[in-house]
C-alpha cells in the first residue's frame, strides 16, 4: 500500500491515539521531571463554628507571581523518579550500608511503597497469568468435548466472569468471603478454624486476590482457545489417530503446537492487564496489605485533596516501562514474524 | 472418520463432566447469588450474623412481611433515576462500539496491507499506548476538558473511550484482515479500484465476523467502565457503572447498598442478553482469525 | 443532662447580627450548577436548595464521590463549570490554596440576614464559606451489656479498652470494639484523632516540617493497636459501613463512628432490639489529655472565584436559603447536626455539642494537611499488623510525608 493510501486510512485511528493517549502520556512524562514551585505560607487568623484559630494559608498573590515566571514549576530532572516515594536511591544506598545481613537489607527495601508495590505487582502477574493459561486451556479442551446442543449454555456461563465490571465483581465476591460470608464461613468450617479469616492476613489476602485474578481472567483465555481450537486441522489429527497416538499424544504433539502462537497472544494481554492490577485491590479492601502500581498512582491522584501529577507520572513511566520489559521478548518474536511475512 | 476420532471413552466423559460443573459452578455461583439476594433486604444480603439469611429472607420477613421483596428495584429505577443511567449507557456503548469500529477497520486494514516498516513500529507504539494505566490518562484530561467546558457531556466521554480502546480493537482486526487472502483487494485493485473501494467492496462484506468480535469486545469495555465515565461524567449524565457507585455512597456516610444490588443485576442482564445472543458470533470471529494473532 | 446540651449548643449557634433584609429565595436569572460530595444528608440539602432556587431557575447538581478530586480542576477553568461546591474544613484547603473560591462578605450582607454568626467561616477577616451543619466521630455503646457487666460509660480510651476486655473476658463478645480501621484515609483519620488527643501537634510551628515522631504519637498509636487487638481481625477493611454492619448484626458493644450515622443506625430497618439499646456518648479523652479524642467538622458552601458576578449570586441565594431555612433543620432534625438558626437539635445531637463545647480541635486545616493525611494512610498499617515498631512507622510517615510536601513546594 502506497504512503499516501495508508495515511489517510490510519489518520483517524491515529488522531484518536495520539490526541488522547500520546499527548497524556507526553505530559505526564514532563509533568514527573517537574515539581511544584515554592508556596508561600501566611499566618491567618481562621473563625470556623468552633472558635477562632491562628493557622498557616497558602498566599495566593505572592505564589501567583511565582507561578507566572515559572509556570511549569521548578525542574527537578529524574529527582522525583529517584526520591524516596519511588525508586528510593539513597534509602537503598543507606541501607545497604548500614545492613548487617542481606535479610535486613531486603526488608528494609520491600518496605519502601515502590519496591513493595512492585513486589505485588510482580507476584499477581507471575501468579495469575500462567494458571490462567493452563486453566483456559483446559477449560477450552473440555468444552470443545461436549455435545453440540450443550456447548452453546456452556460457553456463555463460562464466559461470565468476564463481562462484569470487576468493581462489581470483585464487591460481591467481597461480601462472600468475609467471615460471616458464605465462602469464609464455608472455609471456616472446611478447615475447622472458627478464627480463620481471609481478610484478617497478608497472606490470605495475596492468595484472595490472586484466586480472583484467576476467575476473571480465564473466561479471555478460554474464549480465545476455544476458537482457536475450531481452526486444528483435522488431517493431522486423523493420521495420528490412525497411527494409534492417544488421546493425550494428540493434544501434546498436534493441538498445542498449534495453539502455541494464540497463547502468547493471550500472555501478552494478561500479563499487561495484570501487571496494571487495580479495581481487585479497591473491591476487595487491600489497600493496607497488598499495594500494586497502579494503586500507588490512584493514591497519588484521587486519595488526597492535592493531585499530585509529578509523582503520579513518575509510576506512571515506570509502570510503562516495566510493561515493556515484561513485553520483551513477545515483541521479540512479533518482529521476527513480522520480518518474515514481509 | 472424524466419528471415531471424536468417540470418547466413559471414564473421559465423566471426569469432564464433573470438571465442567465444577468449573460452571465457580463463574456462574456469584451470579446467582446476587440475584436472589437483590430481593432481601440488606439485613440479609450483607448478614454478619448468619449467612443462611440471605438464602432465607430473615430480616426481609420482618421488615417487609414477605421473603422477597421488589423494594430495591422500584426505589432504584425511580428515586434513584436509574433509567436514566441505562439510557446513557446506551448511548456510549453503541456510539463507542460504531466509532471504535469504523476508525479500527479502517487503520487495521492499512496496517494488514501496507510491507512498510512503520506498520510495526505503530502496532507496537499501540501496545505501550495500552500500557498507559487509565487513570492517569484521566487525571491528565481533566484540566484541559475543564478549560475546553467538554467536561461532563456524552460525547467527550465517547471519543475518550474510543481512543482508549483503539489499541486492542487496532490489533485484534489486524491479525484478523491478516488472515482475510490478500488476492482478493488486489485483484480488485488490478481490476482499477481504489484502495477505498476495495476496502468498500471486496472486504466489507467478509470481515463481519471479525468486527463482530471486535465490537463485543468494545462493548464490554464501554459498558463496564468506570474510571472514565466516574469522573469525566456529570450527575445528569452517569451510566450505569458510576451510578451504581453513587450508590454505594462514601465513606463517611453510608448508602443504598440494596439499591446498588438490585442496579448490578439490572446493569448485567442486558449485557448477559447480548453476550447469549452473539457467543456464536464472538466465537466464530476469534476462530475466523483474531486468534491467529 | 440533655436540656444543659440543647441550651449549649443554642447559645453557642444564636446570636446574629441583623445584616441585610433581602429575601434570598425565588431566584429568576443566572444558572445555579453545584459540586457536592454524595450523601443523604447533602441530598437532603439539595432538595432544600432546589426548592428555594424556584421553579424558574436554571438549576443542575452534581453529587460525586469523586468531587475531592474534580473539584479543582473544575473550579480553575475560566468560567469554571460549576458555580459553586460544597465543601468541608478539610476539603477548603485546597480552593484556599489556589485562590478558587471567593469572598462572600457582600453576598452574605445582602441574603444572609437570618444567619448565625457562627455559621460564616472567615479566614483573614473575611467570608470564604457558609456552614450549615456539624459532624464529628464520638463513642456508641450498647447499654444493657455495659449495665450486665457493671461497667460504667467510659469516658477516657483507657476505660474504653478495660470495658471491651471485660466484655470479652465475659465472654459476651469475641470483638466488642469498633473503629474505622481501615487502611487508607480512615486509619489516618484515627490516628489524627488520637494524636489530637495526646495534644499532639503535626507540623513544627509556624512550618510545613513534619512533627508526629515522637512519644505523643507513640502513644497515640499503642492506644490505636490496642484497641484493634480488641477488634475483628478484619479491622484493616473496615470502614464505618462496615462498622455499622457490625454493630447492627449485634458482633460489637462499644464503637467510635461519625454522628451522622445516627439516622441510619437508628432507623427502623434491621434488628430493633439492638436499636433500642443503642445509646450515645461523648468522645472519650485519652492519656490524661482534657479533650476528646476526636475532631471536629463542618460542611459548608463555597462560591467558585471564576464564574460570573450574576451565577455567583443566583447560586449563592438557592444555597443560603436552604442554609438559613429552620424548616428544614427541623423537619430533619436527626439527619445531622444543623447549625442553622432556630433548629431545636434532636436526640442524637448531643455528642458532637459536648465536644465543641470542651474545645474539641476541629480538623486541621493547613494547606500541607491533605499530604500529611496521606502519608498517615499508609504507613501505619506494617506497625498494626506487627511488623514494625511504631518509631519505624512514624518515621516511614514523616518521610513519605516530605518527599510529598517536596515535590509540592511547601518544603
Amino acid at each position: 500500500m502506497p504512503h499516501r493510501t495508508f495515511f489517510w486510512f490510519i489518520l483517524p485511528t491515529a488522531l484518536a491515539m495520539i490526541l488522547f493517549i500520546g499527548l497524556p502520556i507526553v505530559s505526564s512524562f514532563f509533568q514527573s521531571l517537574h515539581i511544584e514551585n515554592e508556596q508561600v505560607l501566611m499566618e491567618v487568623e481562621n473563625c470556623d463554628p468552633f472558635g477562632c484559630t491562628t493557622n498557616v494559608r497558602v498566599d495566593v498573590e505572592a505564589t501567583e507571581k511565582i507561578e507566572a515566571e515559572n509556570p511549569l514549576g521548578r525542574f527537578n530532572g529524574f529527582g522525583t523518579y529517584t526520591d524516596r516515594n519511588h525508586l528510593a536511591f539513597d534509602e537503598i544506598r543507606e541501607a545497604w550500608d548500614n545492613k548487617t545481613s542481606i535479610g535486613e537489607f531486603k526488608d528494609t527495601v520491600l518496605n519502601l511503597p515502590f519496591y513493595k508495590a512492585l513486589l505485588f505487582t510482580l507476584t499477581f502477574c507471575f501468579a495469575v497469568t500462567p494458571p490462567v493459561i493452563v486453566l483456559g486451556f483446559i477449560v477450552a479442551l473440555s468444552v470443545n468435548t461436549l455435545a453440540k446442543k450443550l456447548k452453546g449454555f456452556i460457553v456463555f456461563g463460562t464466559i461470565l466472569p468476564m463481562i462484569v465490571t470487576p468493581l462489581i465483581g470483585s464487591l460481591v465476591l467481597f461480601w462472600m468471603i468475609d467471615s460471616q460470608g458464605i465462602i469464609g464461613a464455608s472455609i471456616q468450617i472446611l478447615f475447622d478454624d472458627p478464627n480463620l479469616s481471609l481478610k484478617a492476613s497478608s497472606n490470605l489476602t495475596w492468595i484472595t486476590l490472586i484466586i480472583y485474578g484467576i476467575w476473571h481472567n480465564t473466561p479471555f483465555a478460554f474464549v480465545v482457545f476455544y476458537a482457536a481450537l475450531q481452526t486444528v486441522p483435522q488431517d493431522p489429527l486423523e493420521a495420528a489417530f490412525i497411527d494409534g497416538a492417544s488421546r493425550f499424544e494428540r493434544v501434546r504433539f498436534i493441538v498445542i503446537p498449534h495453539l502455541y502462537p494464540v497463547a502468547t497472544f493471550i500472555m501478552l494481554i494478561c500479563l499487561m492487564d495484570n501487571f496494571r492490577v487495580f479495581e481487585p485491590i479497591i473491591g476487595f479492601s487491600a489497600e493496607g496489605v497488598a499495594q500494586s502500581l497502579s494503586w500507588m498512582i490512584y493514591q497519588d491522584l484521587r486519595n488526597e485533596n492535592k493531585m499530585l501529577f509529578g509523582s503520579a507520572g513518575a509510576t506512571s513511566m515506570l509502570t510503562i516501562l516495566g510493561i515493556a520489559f515484561l513485553l520483551t521478548p513477545v515483541l521479540i518474536r512479533t518482529w521476527k514474524e513480522f520480518k518474515t511475512e514481509r | 472418520m472424524n466419528q471415531t476420532i471424536n468417540k470418547y471413552s466413559k471414564q473421559i466423559i465423566i471426569v469432564n463432566s464433573i470438571f465442567i460443573l465444577f468449573w460452571l459452578t465457580i463463574s456462574i455461583f456469584p451470579f446467582i447469588w446476587t440475584l436472589w439476594g437483590s430481593f432481601k433486604v440488606k439485613a440479609d444480603f450483607f448478614s454478619r450474623a448468619d449467612w443462611t439469611y440471605a438464602l432465607s429472607g430473615f430480616n426481609t420477613l420482618i421488615e417487609t412481611g414477605a421473603t422477597t421483596t421488589i423494594k430495591a428495584y422500584l426505589e432504584s429505577w425511580t428515586e434513584g433515576e436509574f433509567g436514566r443511567a441505562t439510557m446513557n449507557t446506551m448511548i456510549v456503548t453503541v456510539s463507542v462500539v460504531s466509532i471504535s469500529l469504523f476508525l479500527g477497520t479502517l487503520g487495521a486494514y492499512a496496517l494488514s496491507r501496507s510491507t512498510f516498516k512503520y506498520t510495526f513500529y505503530i502496532l507496537i507504539i499501540a501496545l505501550v499506548f495500552r500500557a498507559m494505566p487509565h487513570i492517569t490518562l484521566v487525571s491528565g484530561y481533566l484540566f484541559p476538558f475543564f478549560q475546553l467546558n467538554i467536561w461532563g457531556i456524552l460525547p467527550t466521554t465517547i471519543i475518550v473511550l474510543v481512543a482508549i480502546n483503539q489499541p486492542f480493537t487496532l490489533w485484534l482486526l489486524y491479525s484478523f484482515f491478516k488472515t482475510v487472502p490478500k488476492e482478493l483487494d488486489e485483484s480488485a485493485l488490478i481490476d482499477g479500484c481504489s484502495y477505498f473501494q476495495a476496502f468498500r467492496y471486496i472486504i466489507m462484506p467478509v470481515m463481519w465476523p471479525g468486527v463482530v468480535t471486535a465490537g463485543l469486545f468494545s462493548m464490554m469495555l464501554a459498558y463496564n467502565d468506570f474510571t472514565v465515565t466516574a469522573l469525566l461524567l456529570n450527575q445528569h449524565n452517569y451510566t450505569m457503572v458510576p451510578k451504581i457507585n453513587a450508590y454505594l455512597g462514601t465513606v463517611e456516610y453510608g448508602g443504598n447498598y440494596m439499591w446498588a444490588v438490585s442496579s448490578v443485576v439490572s446493569a448485567t442482564a442486558p449485557l448477559f442478553m447480548i453476550i447469549w445472543f452473539f457467543q456464536r458470533q464472538l466465537i466464530s470471529g476469534l476462530t475466523a482469525g483474531a486468534v491467529k494473532g | 443532662m440533655k436540656k444543659l446540651i440543647i441550651s449549649l449548643l443554642i447559645s453557642f449557634a444564636s446570636t446574629s447580627v441583623f445584616a441585610g433584609s433581602h429575601s434570598p429565595c425565588g431566584v429568576t436569572s443566572g444558572s445555579i450548577n453545584i459540586l457536592a460530595n454524595e450523601f443523604t444528608t447533602y441530598r437532603i440539602f439539595m432538595d432544600e436548595v432546589k426548592s428555594c432556587a424556584g421553579p424558574d431557575a436554571d438549576f443542575n447538581v452534581t453529587h460525586s464521590v469523586d468531587h475531592n478530586k474534580l473539584q479543582v480542576a473544575a473550579l480553575s477553568a475560566n468560567p469554571a463549570e460549576f458555580s459553586a461546591k460544597l465543601v468541608t474544613n478539610g476539603s477548603i484547603t485546597p480552593l484556599m490554596n489556589d485562590g478558587l473560591i471567593r469572598p462572600l462578605d457582600d453576598l452574605v450582607a445582602k441574603y444572609g440576614s437570618n444567619l448565625n454568626d457562627n455559621q460564616k467561616i472567615t479566614i483573614d477577616g473575611k467570608i470564604y464559606a457558609v456552614a450549615f451543619m456539624a459532624n464529628a466521630q464520638h463513642l456508641w455503646y450498647r447499654e444493657s451489656i455495659l449495665n450486665d457487666l457493671g461497667i460504667s460509660v467510659p469516658s477516657t480510651y483507657e476505660e474504653v479498652i478495660a470495658a471491651a476486655e471485660k466484655i470479652k473476658a465475659a465472654g459476651v463478645m469475641e470483638n466488642p470494639y469498633a473503629g474505622a480501621f481501615k487502611s487508607g484515609w480512615n486509619l489516618g483519620q484515627e490516628f489524627v484523632n488520637m494524636y489530637l488527643g495526646h495534644g499532639g501537634e503535626f507540623f513544627k510551628s509556624g512550618s510545613a516540617q513534619p512533627n508526629v515522631n515522637n512519644e505523643k504519637g507513640v502513644a497515640a498509636l499503642n492506644v490505636i493497636k490496642k484497641l484493634t487487638e480488641l477488634s475483628n481481625p478484619d479491622f484493616l477493611t473496615q470502614d464505618t459501613n462496615a462498622v455499622k454492619e457490625e454493630w447492627e448484626s449485634g458482633n460489637v458493644a462499644l464503637m467510635h463512628v461519625w454522628n451522622s450515622g445516627a439516622a441510619s443506625l437508628l432507623d427502623d430497618e434491621g434488628d430493633q432490639n439492638i436499636k433500642a439499646d443503642t445509646r450515645l456518648a461523648p468522645s472519650p479523652t485519652v492519656g490524661g489529655g482534657d479533650k476528646p479524642a476526636t475532631t471536629l467538622w463542618w460542611d459548608g458552601i463555597a462560591i467558585a472565584t471564576n464564574t460570573s458576578d450574576e451565577n455567583a449570586e443566583a447560586s449563592f441565594r438557592a444555597l443560603v436559603g436552604a442554609a438559613s431555612s429552620t424548616d428544614l433543620a427541623n423537619n430533619n432534625p436527626n439527619a445531622t447536626v444543623w447549625l442553622i438558626k432556630g433548629y431545636t437539635p434532636g436526640d442524637t445531637a448531643g455528642p458532637v455539642v459536648d465536644a465543641a463545647s470542651r474545645g474539641t480541635t476541629p480538623y486541621p486545616s493547613f494547606p500541607h494537611m491533605s499530604l500529611m493525611h496521606g502519608a498517615l494512610s499508609t504507613e501505619l498499617v506494617e506497625f498494626l499488623q506487627g511488623n514494625e515498631s511504631a518509631e519505624k512507622a512514624l518515621a516511614d510517615v514523616e518521610a513519605a510525608y516530605i518527599a510529598k510536601a517536596t515535590e509540592q513546594g511547601f518544603l
